[in-house]
């Protein structure tokens, strides 16, 4: 019988979580790295038991750990992340410029055709590979070097790379996002990139259309249909249906069109999940009601997901990668909460239930689904 | 042979118990105390001091009989008694947190 593991980053290590695929009991393994952030986990596509992990502390930096037996045991490989040449200034919080400086890895995207194939989205924002099952790492620093880096300032939680989607239908296509620069694409396997941001439109900005600055939190795509991105901004989710050379908002009736997450239906393209929060200055769903909404319309007509969710004194959020689906039939769907839940839905969101409950702050929530 | 003590986390990282002793060709600096440790325990480099720099990591702090030595340059000796391995080397983790 298939089965599902999510792979759960979180404050304090890694928890691997294993159901078949009934999806009603769960086996937790973990913490694993203990007392270590973990910021992301992800299996690869290509051979689900070699998975990736972001581990890092204040006080000992980076490490990149491995697993080759879907998250039993762990080797540490390469932690050398170091700019390509010159590594220029970006802003900082007082305008002025500073040198690009290394603080971890956010974000982890194995190939989808090759396991020794991986992207690393790092603070301060730069796209690195490894094409040795992580062994060694080197920036791809067109980025980097795109001519309005110098201008580039970091959101509130750091200068982050945080999104890499890999384009299914074409090897040389990558999106990235990067807070608060906003969503960059590239044609030519990572040598060049353009800014794609036309239509966004961010207030706390002094020119609230310019083509960089946006403080873009997550982007989402379905692999059937690559060109249609979805995105959920500091403030607005957006749609685009020309691979981000253009957006309109879908916020529509939302009651908060602030948050972090977004994600996309395995089986339904248009059929999208957001978890509102109220404001950016308090972080926490709106009435202290925890809910998904979803939309099967693309955007702008969105549904409340309440049942098995808390209706009261609920003031957790969900951060930008702590949201995944499975491509189970029904479509699992499932999220983590800095309260330390681990909600998942086995119905596509309309009735949810805790796999776990006291997990220390989730940072970010990957699913597998096994043959 | 030197003594190294590590803190909990590294050596978790380097699956090692207690103290860790390596050899040291030359004079015992901090530099080439943690030359030798990174040689025998890959896992460590980047860890405790930067890749490129070597500079000590800002929450990383390094005593020896009963001193802090953190603040020392990195080809400075280390006290006798570290070298003749009377004494540890201890690497720790800063207090920091309230």
């Amino acid at each position: 019988m298939a089965g599902v593991r999510v792979l759960v980053g979180t404050r304090k290590g890694a928890f691997v979580l294993r159901s078949d695929g009934r999806r009603e009991r769960w086996d937790i393994s973990g913490p694993h790295f203990g007392g270590w952030e973990i910021y992301h986990l992800k299996g690869s596509p290509a051979h689900p038991n070699r998975l990736y992990a972001s581990q890092g502390t204040g006080w000992f930096g980076q490490l990149i750990q491995r697993s080759d037996d879907g998250g039993q045991t762990w080797e540490p490989v390469g932690n050398k992340f170091v700019y390509d040449g010159v590594t220029g200034t970006h802003q900082w919080y007082d305008g002025t410029p500073h040198p690009w400086e290394f603080a971890r890895v956010w974000h982890l995207e194995p190939s989808p055709t090759d396991p020794d194939t991986v992207y690393a989205g790092v603070e301060d924002a730069a796209l690195f590979r490894s094409t040795d099952g992580g062994q060694t790492w080197r920036e791809l620093p067109g980025l980097r070097n795109h001519e309005s880096a110098p201008s580039w300032q970091p959101g509130a939680g750091g200068m982050c790379l945080h999104t890499i989607l890999l384009d299914p239908s074409d090897a040389e296509r990558i999106f990235v996002a990067i807070s608060s620069a906003g969503t960059f694409r590239t044609d030519d396997a990572g040598k060049t990139w353009r800014p794609i941001n036309r239509g966004l439109r961010s207030e706390q900005m002094p020119n609230p259309t310019a083509e960089v600055g946006h403080c873009v939190h997550r982007i989402a795509m379905h692999r059937s249909r690559p060109g249609v991105l979805f995105m959920q901004k500091h403030w607005d989710v957006m749609r685009s249906d020309d691979a981000g050379a253009s957006w309109q908002e879908v916020s529509g009736n939302l009651p908060s069109d602030f948050g972090f997450p977004i994600d996309v239906h395995a089986h339904e393209p248009d059929t999208i999940y957001v978890v509102p929060i109220k404001s950016d200055s308090e972080h926490y769903p709106p009435e202290g009601k925890l809910r998904v909404y979803r939309s099967r319309t693309g955007g702008q007509e969105w549904e409340a997901l309440t049942k098995g969710l808390p209706q009261r004194d609920c003031y957790v959020n969900v951060l930008r990668d702590a949201m995944a689906v499975d491509s189970l039939d029904a479509c699992g769907v499932y999220f983590g909460t800095t309260g330390g839940q681990v909600y998942a839905s086995r119905d596509a969101g309309d009735s949810w239930a805790p796999i776990v409950r006291d997990l220390p702050a989730v940072l970010s929530v990957e699913v597998q689904t096994l043959p | 042979m030197i003594r190294v003590v590590l803190p909990s986390h590294l050596r978790k990282l380097a699956r090692v118990d207690g103290e860790v002793k390596v050899d040291v060709e030359g004079p015992v600096t901090q530099r080439s105390v943690l030359d030798a440790l990174e040689a025998r325990y890959p896992m460590l480099r980047g860890t405790i001091r930067d890749h490129v720099t070597h500079r000590r990591r800002p929450f990383v702090r390094f005593f020896a009989c009963e001193q802090d030595l953190s603040h020392e340059l990195p080809d400075a000796p280390l006290p006798d008694a570290v070298a003749i391995g009377a004494e540890p080397f201890l690497v720790v983790g800063a207090m920091a947190g309230g």
